[in-house]
This record gives C-alpha cells, structure tokens and sequence, in this order.
C-alpha cells in the first residue's frame, strides 16, 4: 500500500472564538492535482498557508510521505518542507532578475552554478519566459510575472507545490489562458498540487479532484464532473452551477413533492431509509420543456407548468416555470431554438436519474 | 531532502501525538525572534521605560535620604516666580501657535490650491525654516532686532530720528515672533496635505450655487482642514512650551522665565533634579494629552475629505490677487529665512559685525579662530557628528526589528512594543534628558559626562521617528516576497537578509539621515547632559551665546548649517527633494 504525499489530518484552526479551518481531512496521491474551492472566508487559503508551514495548526495533522510536519506546539518552518509555493501577489523579487527570481532556490539547495544556470535556462524556456531573463520585474507585465512566480517555484522540483489564488490579478482573458497553462505544467512535470480559488471554472479547468469548502469544512471532494451531477450537499449543488432545490418528501420507495412522484430506485444515487423529508437538486439543464405533451414517457416525470418569466441569454433561455398543483417555481435551461411565451402552458420533463438527494 | 526534517516519528498506523514531541524538538522549532523579542523589551525598558519611571519616582523623593515626600513638588510650585513661568510657557504656546497659524495657512491655500507665482520660492522658504535651527534663528534675530544695535532698528531710527526702537526682540512678543518664525512648517505640511486631498468639485459645488473665490475658500476649503489646522497648532504650541534654546537667548536677557529655562535653573549647582523632575509633570502632562487630543481630532476622517483621488484639481486662478499672496509668503520666507541668515553669514565674515557690509569689514579670522585655534570648537563638530550618526545607527536597527516584528505578527502583544517605540514623540526632550539624568547619571551606571549617554538620549528621543519610518517603509513590503524566499528554503534571518533588506534599503536610509539632521542641532536634551568634553555644537554655541561674541557665534552657527546642509543635500539627491517634508 503506497502512503499519500501529502495527508491532513483533522486539521484544525481558531481564531478567538471563530474557527476558520475546522478539522479537515484530506489526502492527495503523489502527482496529483486538487483544488480547495470555496467562497472567500471559507479557511482555503489558511489551510494553504498551514501546509505551507506560514501558520500553526491548532489542532489535527500535515503529514508529508507518511512524517508530521505540522502538529500543534511542533510546526516545522516553512524553509525545511520542500514545498514550493505562488503566492496571489506572484511576490517576485523586484530587487533581482527574472533569472536570479528564479534561481534563487536552487541556490539554496548549493547546486553547482553551472547547473543553476542549466536549469534557470531551461525552465524559462518552458513558461516561454527566455528571452527576458535579464529584465527586472518591473519591467515585465503581470502574466510574464505570473509565469516567473510558475518557474521559481516548478524548478525546485518541490514535493509539493501551492498556489494561493494565483490567478485573481490578472485579466478575463489571460486567466483563461494561464488556467491551460498550469495544467499544461502540471501534465508534463506532475507535481503533487493544492490550489486554492473561488473561481470553479478555474478549479473545473485544473484540477483532478476539487476539496467544496464551506464555513471551515470541507463539503465534498470529488472529481469535478462528479461534484456537477452527484452534489452531496446542498451547498456543493448551489455553488457549483446553478441548481434547483426541491423539498420533497421521501414515503415507499417514492419521491413526493406537489403531484410529482419519481420511483426512488430510479435516481442516480438511490436514497436510503424510509418515511422522511429530503431535499432534491434538478440542474436547470437536465429538464426539457416541450409545448406538446410528449407521447413517450421513458420513466420521466412529465407534468403540464406555466411560463412565468423568461430571459434570453444568447447561447441559452432561462425559462421559470411552474408546475400546476405543485406549488413550486423551477428554472430551466433551453436551446435558443425552443421559444415559449410567458403565460403558455408547456409540458415539462423530468429525468430522476439526473435528481440528486442531497443533505 | 527534508529527511531530517521529520518532527516524530509516525508510530505504528496511529495518528501523530503532538504531546509525544520531546522537549529538544520543541525547541529546536522555536524561532530565534522569541529571544529577540525579550531583548528588545529589555532595551525599550532601558532606553524608554525606566527613564520615565525614574523621573517619576525621584520626583517625590528626598534629596538625601530618599524617603518619600511631597516636599519637591511644594517647593517647585511654592514661589509665585515659578508658578508664573508655567503661565508664561502657556501663553508662550498659545502666542506662538496662533502666530505661526496666521503664518502659514494663507502660504498651504496659496500652494496648493491657487495659482499664486513662486511655489518653488515658498517651499525653500518653508525647508529653510525648518532646518534652520531655532537658536541660530534667535541670534539672527539678534543682530536685527536687538533694542539698540540690531540693523532693523538702527535703519528705523535713522528714517524716523525716534529714540524708541521699532521692535525689541528680547520680549515676550520678540520670543513668540522667532518661534511662530521658525515652526511654521509645521503647520504648513499638515494644512497643505489636507488641502491636497480637497477635490476642486467641493468648491466648484459652492461656486455655482453663487459663491465667490473668497467667500469659498473662507466657508468650503479652510473649513475642510479645519482638523489640520488645528493638528498643526497643537505641534507648535508643544514646540514652544518644549523649547529651551530661544527662551533662554532672548528670554533670560529680558528676565522673562519660562519652564524650560526655570528647569535649566534648578539643573545650575546645587542640582535640584528632584525638583526639576518634580516641575517637568506639568510639561509631560500637557505633551501627552495634547497629543492624544491630536489624535483624536485628526482621526475624524469624515470631516477632512477624503475624496482626493477621483477629483479633478485645478488651480483657482487669482487674478492680481495672486501677487497679495506671493507677497505673503515672499515676507514670510524674508523673516524667518533670508533676514536671519544673511545677517549671520555678514556677521560670520565681519570683524565687527554692526559695521554692516564694507570690504575692510571682511574677514576670515572668527573662521580661522574655529577651526584651528579654538580649544573646544572642533572637538564639539566631532562630537555632534558620531554622537548623532551613533544614535541615528541604534534608533534606525531599533526601529527596524520592532516594526518588523510588529507588522509581520511574529509575537503577541507587539502592538505594545509599537506604543512603547512611539512613546517618546509625548515626552518634550528636556523632560526627557531630565529622566535620563535622573536614571543613569549618578552611579551604578555613572554615565554623567560619557558620550554614551547622550547617544543613548538623542536615540530614544529620536525613536518615533525612526519608527515612523521603519513601520512605513516595511508595511510597503509585502509579507509574501519574504514567504517566497522561505517556501523555497530560505530561513528568516537570510530571506530578510536576501529580500526584505534590500528593499527597504533607501526608506531607512531616509529615517537615519532624518534623525542624524535633528540630533545634529538637539539643543534641549543635550544641554542637561554634557560633560565639560562632551558638549555639542548646539550646546557650544549656546554657551558662546552667553559670551556675546557674535561674529564668532555665527560663523559656528555657519559651520553647523554648513554640515546640516551636507547632509540634507545627500537626502534630497538620494531620495526626493521633498524627503524632509513628507507627511506621516
């Protein structure tokens, strides 16, 4: 049985009164990437900064292959951790080179200046950054920047490698193109990665699992189309996407709410347990609106609703709907060719192998 | 690589046990800034604390015995002519503030919000001002004004054939002129700052709803820096009441007694410095809760507006006005400026400098007398530069770890390091030299007549400063450049070596040079200080004041200037013309 790389252990940090990181645990196989997604004030980035060494924890564990490095009383220095790091500020060094930036941890490590150069030179040319590596800082823009903060810190070869929000400062389109670019990095030297963001396309687009954080636990961890289709919590299926939350009422193996009634054996994840009140997610996208009643029903729900509002999105129609007798309002997704007015009764159909039960 | 690096070794499938971590493991992940920390207390206390403390206690206890009493402060406020030198010090303040607000408000409106000619003129007048120290200020003010020779009122007489002088500057009125004369920017700065960060809309909102220029500047613009203002006055009112060196010139002649120079009595022999300490309350009183009322009043955000940024500013044009106000700052920059010093360097190269300005009047000798005859002289030029180098160097690396500490959060409780750094900016500097009489004088430390104890005065006199601008310049690092360095490898001590150092590099150059200049011409704390070897410029010039020698005195004061100057000039070319008068 091989050991995680990196394993917390019902980490745990307070301020006051508040805990900010509430006994998380979580553990990442070597090589792999997973995003901390949360909302701001959710303990992502003090969790970051606790592997990192920058805090102690005050309770639970950091285990690196198997040995504590953080425990509380006993936190080794940030220095003597191996980890590398790209901080939401990049926090290049404006008093050094582009070169010199970079260069500088393997200067610790005492390796031969021949092969800091080496090594300098080749991991500019792979953030595509070689042939400035004799400007200052400040003479470079922020996504130049941002690619010295990637090399300074891959080129260490670190056990771990953080990365704080790192794309927060730059533009709508050179995010997009910085996402690609540290996934590109991370297929080709797959180093073990945290990355922390409140951006969920950020996390979709790198990750191999995504940690939900909410008010200092962790949620859900998962990959990310799972997080999509099979939230757990009702949380996860509001901050990831867009949902609709139904309260139904689980009674004989059957789903209940208004006059709607979905065999529970039928959904993705079968609930368990008998007589209870459960609270469905329906993605807007996983319902069709038809202005006829449909001849086949294929085990779907199909239930006559009235438009209430809609709103032309360009690439979509945001219809709210209104199930007769339900009682409920539902949002639903529709290609631009599917026009339907408000006030015109549509026939609505519901797949249960797209309903989720979440907590 | 980390191999060594594990903290405890994992027991068999069990979580980690922090409580089995043995000791030696503890503390080997202890950092060093811990040990820091209990050293820079131990210094604080030393250099700030127990001077204080000191004062306080001798202040109630008998000169002989040490038992307690309240017999010091009986006999301090007993005699009616000690008493009315505290009425005298307040009105002194009072006078001199309103004196040095008339001054200087009209001169921050007219740079900063009009189109009056001459900025550049008014600025050298307001750096001139502040560099020039106030007893040379006061000697000049001598040769113009002194009630029989002085140039101003000889020139008076010879126009008017009146026997009454124009102006004697030996008087209460004489003294308030040269304060308000010489403290001035201090007003200036701040009321300026907040001029700054009044958008024009502000007024432009009064002008179209009918307002004139004047009736604007008088209901909108002055209103808004009403808290500078009154910040301003504060400082000049504290100035004056803390200030030895022009009451004692021109005040002793005139037997006009203040707190400073009673002080200065009680310190004549036989040293009463229990009644001195006794005396000094009211004056460390009045500082803190001044201060404290400043703070306060310039803390109410809401009321200066804040809206500097998106505003537009455009200068309101004067029309011939512009020349009323040129000639406002023109007179101001005159007599606290060009008068003294041009009367000064006359006298530096006369041989009688009432003779004025004649080619057989020139001469080299008070000059000459200075630099190689004079048996204290060049030894106190020596003494003023390495006592004030060696106490800027301790005030700067103070001022650097505490602030670093303090900002980066590496101890609880650093904010209470911060206030005690920040704590002599309340304490006037006589009251401090009396405190640190009263402490380290006398045996065990015996350090009356030593270098090190003036050093060590003008370091915790001057460490507000010098943390002002350590706090500044290391908030403007970001904690993360330093992050980096470590994540990568690096321990604290080299990342702030490699990172932090030298970027923060040229702010502290900046703070050294500030507190150099101004522990270069410290008259206050030093006086009660010196030995008969250790005596400064500021001091020597003082006791040479007493001689009446003036042409000597002022080519000493020439010599002092000159190396301010130097060293105002390196400041300016390496930082900024304006490094003097930032803010903050």
């Amino acid at each position: 049985m091989s050991v995680p790389r990196l394993v917390l252990n019902g980490l745990t940090k307070v301020y006051g009164r508040l805990t900010v990181v509430d006994a998380i645990d979580l553990a990442l196989e070597e090589g792999e990437f997973v995003s901390l997604l949360g909302p701001s004030g959710c303990g992502k980035t003090t969790t970051l900064r606790m592997i990192a060494g920058f805090i102690p924890p005050d309770g639970g564990t950091i285990e690196i292959d198997g040995r504590v490095l953080s425990a509380p009383g006993s936190v080794l220095p940030p220095e003597r951790r191996g980890m590398s790091m790209i901080f939401q500020s990049y926090a290049i060094w404006p008093n050094m080179t582009v070169a010199e930036n970079v260069g500088f941890g393997l200067e610790l490590r005492k390796l031969p200046r021949a092969e800091v150069r080496q090594r300098v030179g080749a991991i500019l040319e792979v953030v595509r950054m070689g042939h400035l590596a004799d400007r200052y800082p400040a003479e470079l823009s922020g996504g130049q920047q941002q690619r010295v903060a990637l090399a300074r810190a891959i080129v260490v070869e670190p056990s771990v490698l953080l990365l704080d929000e790192p794309l927060s400062n730059l533009d709508a389109n050179l995010r997009e193109e910085m996402r690609f670019e540290i996934r590109r990095l991370h297929d080709a030297f797959r180093i073990t990665t945290v990355y922390v963001t409140h951006d969920q396309a950020e996390a979709m687009a790198t990750s191999d699992r995504i940690a939900v954080m909410n008010a200092g636990r962790i949620e859900q961890v998962d990959a990310p189309h799972r997080l999509y289709t099979r939230p757990r919590t009702r949380f996860v299926a509001g901050f990831i996407g867009r949902t609709n939350l139904i309260e139904a009422r689980l009674a004989d193996g059957e789903i209940v709410f208004g006059p709607v009634a979905l065999a529970a054996a039928r959904l993705a994840t079968p609930p368990q347990g008998g007589d209870r009140a459960v609270l469905l997610s329906v993605r807007p996208q996983s319902m069709v609106l038809r202005a006829a009643r449909p001849e086949e029903a294929n085990g779907h729900a199909v239930l006559p609703a009235e438009v209430t509002r809609r709103v032309y999105l360009g690439e979509t129609w945001d219809y709210l709907v209104r199930p007769r007798g339900a009682g409920i309002e539902l949002r639903v997704s529709a290609p631009p060719n599917q026009v339907h007015e408000v006030g015109q009764t549509v026939w609505l159909t519901l797949d249960p192998g797209q309903v989720v039960v979440v907590d | 690589m980390a191999g060594d690096a594990t903290l405890a070794a994992r027991g068999a499938g069990g979580a980690a046990q922090p409580g089995r971590l043995t000791w030696h493991v503890r503390l080997r992940n202890v950092e060093p800034v811990m040990l820091l920390w209990i050293a820079l207390i131990g210094v604080l206390l030393f250099l700030v604390a127990f001077p204080l403390a000191k004062l306080f206690l001798v202040s109630f206890e008998d000169q002989r015995t040490g038992a307690f009493t309240l017999a010091n402060y009986a006999f301090a406020y007993g005699r009616e002519r000690y008493v009315n030198a505290l009425i005298n010090s307040l009105l002194l303040g009072l006078a001199s503030a309103t004196l040095a607000v008339i001054l200087a408000v009209p001169m921050a409106w007219a740079v900063s919000r009009t189109d009056m000619p001459g900025k550049g003129m008014t600025w050298a007048a307001v750096l001139g001002a502040f560099i020039l120290p106030p007893y040379l200020s006061a000697i000049g003010w001598i040769l113009l004004a002194g009630p029989n020779a002085g140039f101003v009122n000889r020139f008076w007489r010879d126009l008017t054939g009146l026997a009454r002088p124009l102006f004697d500057i030996f008087s209460f009125e004489g003294i308030t002129l040269v304060i308000a004369l010489n403290s001035f920017p201090l007003v200036f700065i701040f009321v300026k700052a907040a001029l700054d960060l009044v958008s024009s809309e502000m007024e432009d909102a009064a002008n179209i709803l009918g307002a004139g220029t004047w009736t604007t500047m008088r209901r909108i613009s002055i209103p808004l820096v009403l808290p500078a203002i009154l910040g301003g006055f504060i400082l000049v009112f504290l100035e004056a009441i803390s200030l030895f060196g022009v009451p004692a010139i021109l005040g002793i002649p005139a037997r006009i007694n203040v707190v400073t120079t009673q002080l200065w009595q009680f310190f004549e022999w036989p040293v009463r410095v229990e009644v001195a300490a006794a005396y000094a309350m009211p004056l460390l009183m009045v500082t803190a809760g001044l201060i404290a009322v400043q703070k306060l009043v310039l803390a109410r955000k809401g009321f200066v507006s804040q809206t500097g940024k998106g505003g537009e500013r455009r200068p309101i044009r004067l029309g011939p006005w512009r020349w009323v106000l040129f000639a406002w700052c023109a007179g101001v920059g005159l007599l606290a400026v060009a008068m003294p010093l041009f009367v000064l360097a006359q006298a530096s190269f006369a041989k009688a400098w009432g003779r004025g300005l004649a080619l057989d009047n020139l001469t080299l000798a008070n000059y000459r007398l200075l630099l190689f005859e004079h048996e204290m002289a060049m030894q106190s030029v020596w003494n003023t530069v390495w006592f004030s180098a060696a106490a800027a160097s301790i005030a700067v690396v103070l001022a650097l770890l505490i602030a670093y500490i303090v900002n980066r959060r590496l101890v609880r409780f650093g904010d209470a390091l911060a206030f005690v750094a920040m704590a002599p900016f309340v304490i006037p500097g006589i009251v401090m030299a009396i405190g640190f009489y009263a402490a380290y004088a006398a045996p065990p430390l015996a350090l009356y007549g030593t270098a090190a104890l003036i050093i060590l005065a003008f370091a915790a006199r001057f460490l507000p400063i010098a943390y002002a601008n350590s706090a500044a310049a290391i908030r403007a690092v970001h904690p993360e450049m330093e992050e980096a360095a470590r994540i990568l490898g690096s321990g604290r001590l080299n990342a702030v070596r490699r990172i932090t150092a030298p970027l923060v590099r040229k702010a502290l150059l900046g703070g050294w040079l500030l507190v150099f200049i101004v522990a270069s011409r410290e008259l206050s704390a030093a006086i009660f200080l010196v030995g008969p070897r250790t005596r400064t410029m500021a001091v020597l010039l003082y006791d040479m004041s007493e001689a009446g020698n003036f042409e000597v005195l002022a080519a000493f004061g020439g010599i002092l200037l000159a190396i301010t100057m130097a060293f105002v000039g390196i400041g300016m070319k390496l930082l900024g013309r304006d490094f003097m008068l930032r803010r903050g």
